[in-house]
């Protein structure tokens, strides 16, 4: 007897498959444009100058130990990051109403929102994505059992956002659904809505009773501003703009360049009003989900972020932190465009400048990007994807001119 | 106002759906039906110790080291290890799905090849027929094998021993396998019950799951001997169980972890005889690094063959990817430099562990030299092995020596002997000494 003969290889994670590529190219010029992940300069991973001056704050401190933490996680650090997220003066906040459980980063808490609203809510089992998603949402949903359809976003021809589609998907969605959105910095698209646009679109979504989960995987590192990318959760919260619950899922993997640490939250609002007995029964049914898939969670991350933002000196350094990471993106846009603008290349690039966050969806078709990883040594997701953080001074040009070779090889004379 | 009423009633029964008080819409009612879960019990036991005012209070409710002082440590060789990663660490990206290879071979070789003292295990690894990846401590990898066994295996019941660790059953349910009960200890004896043990699982279907503690069983700290051990075996051959080994506590039977594993050791010569097809483990580094909140630990999966390996260790990071994306780094990177040669740590660590367990044995025996042995028979306590002492009390005597002596450990009568010291080892005996003789 075989014991499990029916498994079948999967092939691996494409973003995995990216890299190993990309590893054993031996051109010395190459560019990696895949990784989800701050490069420096020099094309360097980055930490934190916040996060190693936590770091040795931490492990000299007389009271550093590896204890278990309790199932919801570090309180210190529940405290702040609700904080970080809500605002210093969150209304929310004041008035008890949040719940907070540590997850393991933005996935672990994407995971667990999923399992929680699965057992407990009633309403339509069905999560909306927008079109296109990181890819990993679709998974997280399907594997716990919901039904996973998707609303308009990207419109590819005006590389804008498709606002009436995402409107229109709003309000012909069965009522009581969920709606999953990106806070800031859309994954993969780089395209937020406005404010304005964002009035809108929660508008629609609380006229149709929708509950909503934001994912917060980028604040701060859109803008370099904490506060002007958390715009679209505490207008939804402070305002009062939704009557039903809110879920909030929240990762310091990119803005503390913590990746690896895994550290994050889910924040849950189960009612705009005050309800003590309620977010306590939501508190020990998050606990007893932890308890059973980790017991509890990873304490280093969390005590390191923690360090940081109950710091007043570390917390400075951290949102300088923010600002040498998203200026430093944000020039490479303009630089690329620049260049892209000078060599004449067809189509317009204003998009990669109005875009923002990590990644440039370039509008670059699967060819095309094929063609740049074989022949150009450029690589990215067949999608068109690029993390901008993968871009530097030394090989900006180089992207640049590959790109410009890839667009007009694939631009067809129309004679 | 509606949903206070709801949830108050919701804690002492199941959901209590209230519609006459639901004058919103449909989801808010929902919500307000959500029950309170129970609390942990050992966590609220640790709650209670600290809300307790008596200056001579002692807490035997959680599994993790404590020196002669009541203070959690940090193994020296730990701490260097940290010294190291502080100074050299270039980055803090995302490790693979499982875990970085360095982790993997690191475990591999501590593990299976016994550092070089077990040559089936090496053939093992060699022939690529053992798939390991990094988990979030027990717990996850616990949960990532039942999560596994459950999508692939066609038996979803699990047999676990009576009594086991609490979270076990959770796990495995949650998991969505079915955890059944075989003997394993007689209460009234206060040892080992053998031959239940065998007649239990004698009895049970053909090719379930059995779960197997290592060593330091969990909470009786009762282990099979050698000899027990081929017999549990040798049914586990006869009935095609699948084997699935949880090892938490790997060097606090003997003070060495390489000798805590004669259990995989004599397994892997089955699986060298071909007797034994393929097994599972389930590893941490929580205790016996003290590295309890960096949760570190492993899942490891014996296959048939290294084409059965790609398809298993590709299905794991299927299975993984939308639970947490990758594991945390920080304790993973501790261990691969304590393996590393290069550092030098690895006999450090080792001594760092031996005197821990020193350390809880001679507490053990300190603590059996106090007790009055007069009218209640205390040898089991030298038997027991591991963190924890089962002491063989009732709840009503353990909530007396809670509420009387302010001595706190679970109802089970499951001691937690790292909380004992010089200082409070006296006290302890005496309390326990009032409330057995009373």
């Amino acid at each position: 007897m075989s014991y499990f003969a029916g498994i079948k290889e999967l092939p691996p994670d494409p973003l995995f498959g990216l890299k190993a590529r990309f590893v054993a190219d031996p051109r010395s010029d190459k560019v990696d444009l895949g990784i989800g992940a701050y490069r420096d300069n020099s094309g360097k991973p980055w930490i934190l100058p916040a996060v190693r001056l936590a770091e040795a704050q931490l492990v000299k401190s007389p009271t550093y130990n590896h204890e278990y933490l309790s199932i919801s996680g570090f309180e210190p650090f529940l405290n702040t990051a609700s904080k970080v997220i809500l605002g210093e003066n969150s209304k929310a906040l004041k008035e008890k109403r949040v719940v907070s459980q540590q997850s393991l980063s933005g996935t672990g808490a994407l995971h667990v929102a999923g399992v929680f609203l699965k057992e407990f809510y009633t309403g339509e089992k069905t999560i909306y994505l927008s079109k296109p998603t990181w890819a990993n949402h679709q998974q997280i949903f399907n594997t716990i059992g919901f039904k996973v359809d998707s609303y308009p976003y990207w419109n590819n021809d005006t590389k804008s956002l498709d606002l009436n589609g995402f409107l229109s998907t709003i309000k012909s969605a069965p009522s009581g659904s969920i709606f999953l959105l990106h806070a800031c910095a859309h994954n993969p698209t780089g395209l937020d809505p406005t404010q304005e646009q964002w009035k809108q679109i929660l508008k629609e979504l609380d006229a149709k009773k929708h509950l909503v989960l934001f994912d917060s995987a980028y604040q701060g590192f859109a803008s370099g501003d904490l506060d002007k990318d958390a715009f679209s959760i505490r207008y939804a919260i402070d305002e009062n703009v939704l009557s039903t619950p809110v879920i909030i899922c929240q990762s310091f993997a990119k803005n503390c360049g913590m990746y690896g640490e895994r550290v994050g939250a889910i924040h849950v609002i189960p009612s705009p009003e005050a309800n003590e007995p309620l977010n306590r029964a939501v508190k020990s049914q998050l606990n007893k989900i932890i308890r059973s898939e980790i017991s509890n969670p990873p304490a280093y991350g969390s005590k390191i972020v923690s360090t940081i933002l109950n710091d007043r000196a570390l917390r400075q350094q951290w949102e300088a932190d923010l600002v040498t990471m998203s200026s430093r993106i944000i020039k490479m846009r303009h630089k690329l465009q620049d260049l892209l603008v000078e060599l004449g290349t067809p189509g317009t690039w204003d998009h990669i400048v109005n875009q923002t966050g990590m990644f440039s969806f370039t509008g670059l078709t699967p060819e095309m990007v094929a063609r740049l990883e074989k022949t150009h040594g450029v690589y990215l997701v067949s999608s068109g994807r690029a993390s901008v953080a993968g871009l530097n001074d030394g090989n900006v040009e180089k992207v640049a001119k590959a790109f410009d070779e890839v667009v007009r090889f694939y631009s067809k004379p129309k004679l | 106002m509606y949903r206070t009423y709801v949830v108050k009633h919701a804690q002492k029964s199941a959901r209590v759906p209230v519609r006459a008080f639901s004058s919103l819409n449909n989801q808010l009612k929902a919500w307000s039906e959500i029950p309170l879960a129970p609390p942990d019990k050992i966590l609220g036991i640790s709650e209670a110790y600290v809300a307790d005012a008596n200056t001579n209070k002692i807490n035997l409710g959680v599994g993790a080291y404590r020196d002669n002082t009541g203070k959690p440590i940090i193994f020296p060789s730990v701490k260097k290890a940290e010294q190291v990663l502080l100074e050299l660490e270039k980055e803090k990206e995302y490790t693979g799905i499982t875990g970085s290879k360095k982790f993997q071979n690191a475990v591999k070789n501590f593990v299976f090849n016994n550092s070089n003292k077990d040559p089936n295990g090496k053939q093992l690894i060699d022939s690529g027929r053992i798939v390991t990846a990094q988990t979030i401590s027990g717990t996850g990898s616990l949960r990532v094998i039942g999560d596994f066994l459950n999508r692939f295996y066609t038996n979803k019941k699990i047999l676990v021993p009576k009594p086991t660790w609490a979270n076990h059953v959770a796990v495995f349910k949650d998991a969505g396998l079915t955890p059944e009960f075989y003997a394993y200890y007689e209460t009234s004896k206060n040892d080992l019950d053998f031959e239940n043990l065998k007649k239990s699982l004698t009895s049970q279907d053909d090719g379930s799951i059995v779960l197997l503690h290592a060593c330091c069983h969990n909470p009786t700290g009762m282990d099979l001997t050698v000899e027990q051990w081929d017999e549990v075996l040798q049914i586990i051959q006869d009935k095609g169980f699948f084997p699935l080994i949880d090892m938490a506590y790997q060097g606090f039977a003997s003070g060495n972890p390489y000798k805590d594993i004669n259990l995989i050791r004599r397994i892997n010569e089955l699986v060298a005889q071909d007797k034994i097809k393929s097994y599972a483990l389930c590893q941490s580094f929580a205790k016996n690094m003290g590295l309890y909140g960096e949760r570190t630990g492993s899942i490891s999966i014996i296959t048939e063959s290294a084409d059965a390996s790609k398809a298993i260790e590709s299905q794991l990071k299927k299975l993984i990817r939308p639970i947490y994306s990758s594991p945390p780094i920080h304790g993973s990177k501790i261990v691969e430099i304590i393996f590393d040669e290069q550092y030098n740590l690895l006999e450090s660590w080792l001594s760092d562990l031996d005197k821990v367990v020193g350390r809880l044995n001679t507490v053990r025996s300190k603590l059996y030299e106090n007790l009055d042995k007069t009218n209640y028979n205390w040898d089991h306590l030298l038997k027991q092995r591991g963190m924890f002492v089962y002491t063989g009390l009732s709840s009503e005597q353990v909530i007396e020596l809670r509420e009387k002596y302010s001595v706190y450990a679970t109802e089970d009568g499951r001691f937690s002997i790292s909380g004992i010291n010089d200082n409070n080892v006296k006290y302890l005996a005496d309390a326990i000494n009032a409330v057995v003789n009373k």
